[in-house]
């Protein structure tokens, strides 16, 4: 059974095994080459290792693109209290849909990660923290989990190496916000899943108070990767400030939706048009979201000549995120989709900073008040000021969520608004 | 204190154009707290850790990208905050807008009125007109058992309730449910906060009506309200609290902060033990063998009784007796060559520590001046209930002394045969029919006077109400008589008394009250005095 939805434009590096069930087994992985990296990585040391995944210019797949190797360096190099590696499979920003994948289909590529980035930051505890709605996923993880370690992978004294990693499954309740780093880490202890105030930072204190690394299901993935063909061979992909192959999750108007993987800075419009078989039958792109609900929305315009790249979707305007490209036709009631997903940041809002829980509640009332043609052009100045005032203001980086594609919305599709509020009609949506 | 060379330990820094030197580690917030500016904020208290939720303190540091809150980000050399600056004042004045989005402005029925802190910062710096035009949210009361009463629609989530029961009281009993604008505090279990020794100070850190008190819902205005810093007298810990009455009554008691002594906590068995002082069953004018008499004949006659009486002289007090007037009544008693002075004070078994600020605890002892009578050196009988112990004055045929103490537990025939007996009392107990003086004194909330606390720490409390009749604070009583007794100066002053009565006791020794200020001061140890 081939993976849905290929094309011949994919470099399959992470995906590579995408569709082929017994991939997922730890004889399968064996027999594609898998778990080849951990004795060179044991053989290479800790800094080596670090200094490979700097040189490789691995950037954090989470969103956020941090570089992951000098994530790892934050580390301290001192022993004496517990390290923690927590993978952040809480995939649940609007758009994505990587990460299940690459546990569903390549469970073992990210336990390899996993191993080996335990070993870097000296941790021998390893959490996988779930997304809770992940269900199917979750169980193919937790048995591959349970095959590695009867293969000896996952343990004491891994390989005879003396290295020990353990990795411990734990599901999500289904909120949003335990997918930032901080929030992940209170929910994971057991407490309220609200994010916390840094400094100090994970790697200075963070699960349990111990120095703590989180990387994102992506990232880990492309390290066996990296440390198997080298930094140079993984830039061989990708810009020079964004190296390496990305997960597209495409969804929206598209003929052929889907995840595929690419080389970063792959053209947008080619990813749209040709990867995914352009736009549906009669329609025209109006607008893109590049990198999840999260990120300012592109009109079609900005497309154009947006390269998928950390630094390309920045200059075009936008945000490269997490990759998840939501693309919108002609039909598209941009009013009615920037509702709904205010409506969402609303819902998930963790509720700690008045900036936050009020602002994102208020801004989805007044635009379903628009929405429902009741709405005043007043409105749109206090939609803007009130988002003005929740960007940089809270804990984390939820309420500038809102702030997004509240204000490029506006900005950019302001005459879809105005029609709303003066006649009712939906203006500009075929 | 400022010095041309700094040491590492402080750092220098300017908020507003004024320069502040406080120590390395300070916040913003304390810092500006150091030179009396406030920053107006909901989540952060003193007591409680901080998790800068409210945002409210949000200032503007020169060279930050963006706003910091200034109850956790530490001061650093040279930097440069700015509190009034048109971005600091946009952010409080956004922040506030949201503040009311949900928020019933139910101010003439709020208790918190007058004391709110939403009201306070939104009248210096909220818009003049809210923009909202949603519906509000709603969530009605909820009873939180004990005395607590939530209003869940005043809430502004600062959180510092469930803090407290948290990380103070250590008795988790609050939480946060649901999330986002549908957060709400809530209890967890059908009893709520019912049974839980420090819930109701949750009352006082809540910087809104969310949380108000049962027992004073709807009594007062808190602009009506005198406030008179004060001792708790229903526990040797002398907790500080602040008198809150209007017209001549206490409607409740609040803590007042202390360090040494009880932080900005109070219990509820002292916060709730004060309707005894609004009694009206009291002596109001000295009587003279049951006649009304005016003070200047009373103590007169009474002089010249004393000075002819020849029995023995016995006298028996209560731990609720000032530092002055136990004094007073030890000098008396040597001046009259009486035998040792006795007194009674209930007492509970075991003290309800509060976990997160382990100075303070409701102490054995349900008295507030156990310490000052045992510094005085006098006997303390009688059982648990402070009942008992006085067979041999009761049936005493000398002249017979009592200060305070009802006596209710004592026949009818308690002092009956006594040659002359006294009683200095704020009631008219059965007792005190039979003695041939009784001279109305007033209550610690009526008059000025000190404690010693389980700490042997000294503590002034000052007049919140006004005595009925012509009561008068013991002290002065006795001061007077001792005066005439041994022709020297009385004391006018709860202060000269005092200096009077340390000057024959080490412990005191050069305590004033000057130095004990609102606070207090502690008191010298002595190797006679148990418990230290």
């Amino acid at each position: 059974m081939a993976y849905p939805y290929t094309h011949e434009k994919e470099v399959r590096i992470l995906s590579k095994h995408f569709g082929e069930p017994e991939a997922r087994t730890v004889e399968g992985w064996k027999a594609r080459g898998g778990y080849q990296t951990l004795s060179m990585a044991f053989e290479m040391g800790r800094n080596a290792i670090i200094d490979e995944v700097k040189a490789s210019g691995l950037r954090g797949r989470g969103g956020a693109g941090f570089p992951a190797g000098v994530k790892w360096s934050f580390m301290p190099q001192d022993g004496g209290r517990p390290h923690y590696l927590l993978c952040n499979a809480d995939e649940s920003e609007p758009g994505t849909f990587k990460d299940r994948e690459l546990l569903r289909w390549a469970p073992h590529q990210v336990i390899e990660g996993m191993i080996i980035a335990a070993y870097a930051i000296r941790a021998e505890q390893a959490y996988v923290y779930c997304r809770g709605e992940f269900f199917e996923t979750t169980q193919i993880l937790a048995r591959a989990i349970e095959e590695a370690y009867e293969a000896g992978y996952l343990g004491k004294d891994i390989l005879g190496s003396g290295v020990n990693v353990d990795i411990t499954v734990h599901c999500g309740g289904g909120a949003y916000i335990c997918g930032e780093e901080t929030a992940l880490m209170n929910s994971l202890e057991g407490r309220r899943g609200t994010p916390r105030i840094k400094p100090p930072f994970p790697a200075q204190a963070g699960y349990m108070g111990m120095p703590s690394t989180v990387n994102n299901v992506e990232t880990l993935s492309s390290i066996p990767f990296i440390i198997q063909e080298g930094a140079d061979a993984y830039r061989a992909n990708g810009t020079a400030e964004s190296p390496g192959t990305k997960l597209f999750c495409v969804s929206g108007h598209v003929r052929r939706p889907g995840n595929y993987e690419l080389p970063l800075g792959f053209p947008l419009m080619e990813l749209i048009d040709d990867v995914c078989g352009g736009m549906k039958e009669g329609r025209t792109l109006k607008g893109v979201i590049p990198g999840g609900s999260s990120v300012p929305i592109l009109n079609a315009e900005e497309c154009a000549n947006c390269e998928m790249s950390f630094e390309g979707v920045i200059a075009a305007g936008s945000q490269l995120g997490c990759a998840a490209v939501i693309v919108m036709d002609d039909s598209t009631d941009i009013v009615k989709e920037v509702r709904r997903m205010v409506g969402f940041y609303a819902h998930e809002s963790c509720g700690q900073c008045t900036p936050c829980r009020e602002g994102s509640a208020w801004a989805e009332k007044i635009l379903r008040r628009i929405e429902e043609g009741r709405g005043t052009e007043e409105d749109l100045d206090t939609l803007m000021e009130v988002t003005s005032q929740m960007e940089g203001t809270t804990i984390c980086v939820l309420s500038d969520s809102v702030a997004a594609p509240v204000q490029s919305s506006i900005n950019k599709f302001r005459e879809e608004y105005l029609s709303r509020i003066r006649t009712g009609e939906k203006a500009g949506v075929a | 204190m400022m010095t041309d060379q700094q040491s590492p330990q402080t750092v220098t820094m300017r908020i507003d154009g004024r320069e502040v030197t406080v120590p390395t580690g300070t916040t913003i917030l304390r810092a500006a707290e150091s030179v009396g500016i406030e920053i107006p904020h909901y989540c952060y208290h003193p007591g409680l850790s901080s998790p800068a939720m409210c945002r409210l303190c949000l200032v503007e540091v020169e060279g930050w990208p963006k706003p910091a809150p200034a109850c956790k980000t530490t001061v650093a050399e040279g930097q440069v905050v700015h509190i009034e600056s048109e971005m600091a004042q946009a952010q409080r004045t956004g922040v506030l807008e949201f503040y009311l989005l949900n928020h019933p402005l139910d101010c003439p029925i709020c208790d918190q009125s007058g004391e709110c802190q939403l009201q306070d910062y939104v009248f210096a710096q909220g818009r003049e007109h809210g923009r909202g035009r949603e519906p509000k949210r709603v969530l009605g009361r909820d009873d939180f058992g004990g005395d607590v009463l939530f209003n869940g629609d005043r809430c502004v989530m600062c959180t510092r309730c469930v803090r407290f029961m948290r990380e103070v009281a250590e008795d988790e009993r609050l939480c946060v449910v649901e999330r986002g604008n549908r957060a709400v505090i809530d209890t967890f279990f059908d009893e709520g906060l019912e049974g839980s020794p420090f819930a109701g100070n949750i009352v006082d850190i809540c910087p809104v009506g969310a949380l108000v008190s049962k027992d004073f819902l709807h009594k007062a205005r808190a602009w009506d309200l005198d406030r008179t810093p004060s001792v708790c007298p229903s526990c040797s810990q002398g907790c500080n609290i602040t008198l809150q009455t209007r017209d001549d009554l206490v409607q409740r008691l609040k803590p007042r902060e202390n360090m040494d002594v009880n932080g900005w906590w109070m219990c509820d068995f002292g916060r709730h033990n004060y309707e005894w002082i609004n009694r009206v069953d009291r002596v109001e004018e000295p009587l003279v063998n049951g006649e009304t008499q005016g003070w200047p004949e009373a103590l007169g006659s009474l002089l010249g009784r004393l000075k002819e009486a020849k029995g023995e002289v016995k006298a028996v007090t209560w731990a609720h007796s000032t530092n002055e007037e136990m004094g007073l009544l030890k000098a008396m008693m040597e001046e009259l060559g009486g035998s040792e002075v006795v007194y009674r004070s209930p007492r509970t078994v075991g003290e309800l520590q509060l976990p997160g600020f382990p100075l303070l605890a409701r102490r054995e002892d349900l008295a507030p001046n156990v310490r000052g009578a045992e510094i005085l050196g006098f006997t303390r009988v009688g059982d648990e209930e402070a009942e008992g112990g006085l067979d041999d004055l009761a049936t005493h045929k000398g002249v017979l002394i009592v200060v305070g103490d009802p006596l209710e537990d004592q026949n009818e025939n308690f002092g009956a045969q006594a040659e002359l007996f006294i009683y200095l009392g704020s009631y008219l107990s059965k007792v005190a029919g039979n003695a041939h003086y009784v001279l109305p004194t007033t209550t610690f909330a009526e008059q000025e006077g000190s404690y010693t606390n389980v700490q042997g720490r000294v503590q002034r409390f000052w007049p919140g109400i006004r005595s009925p009749g012509s009561a008068r604070p013991g002290w002065l009583i006795l001061g007077a008589l001792f005066a005439e007794f041994t022709e020297t100066e009385a004391p006018i002053g709860a202060d000269q008394a005092f200096v009077q009565v340390a000057k024959g006791v080490p412990e005191f020794g050069e305590i004033t009250y000057r130095d004990m200020g609102t606070r207090g001061a502690p008191a010298r140890k002595s190797a006679g005095v148990a418990g230290d």
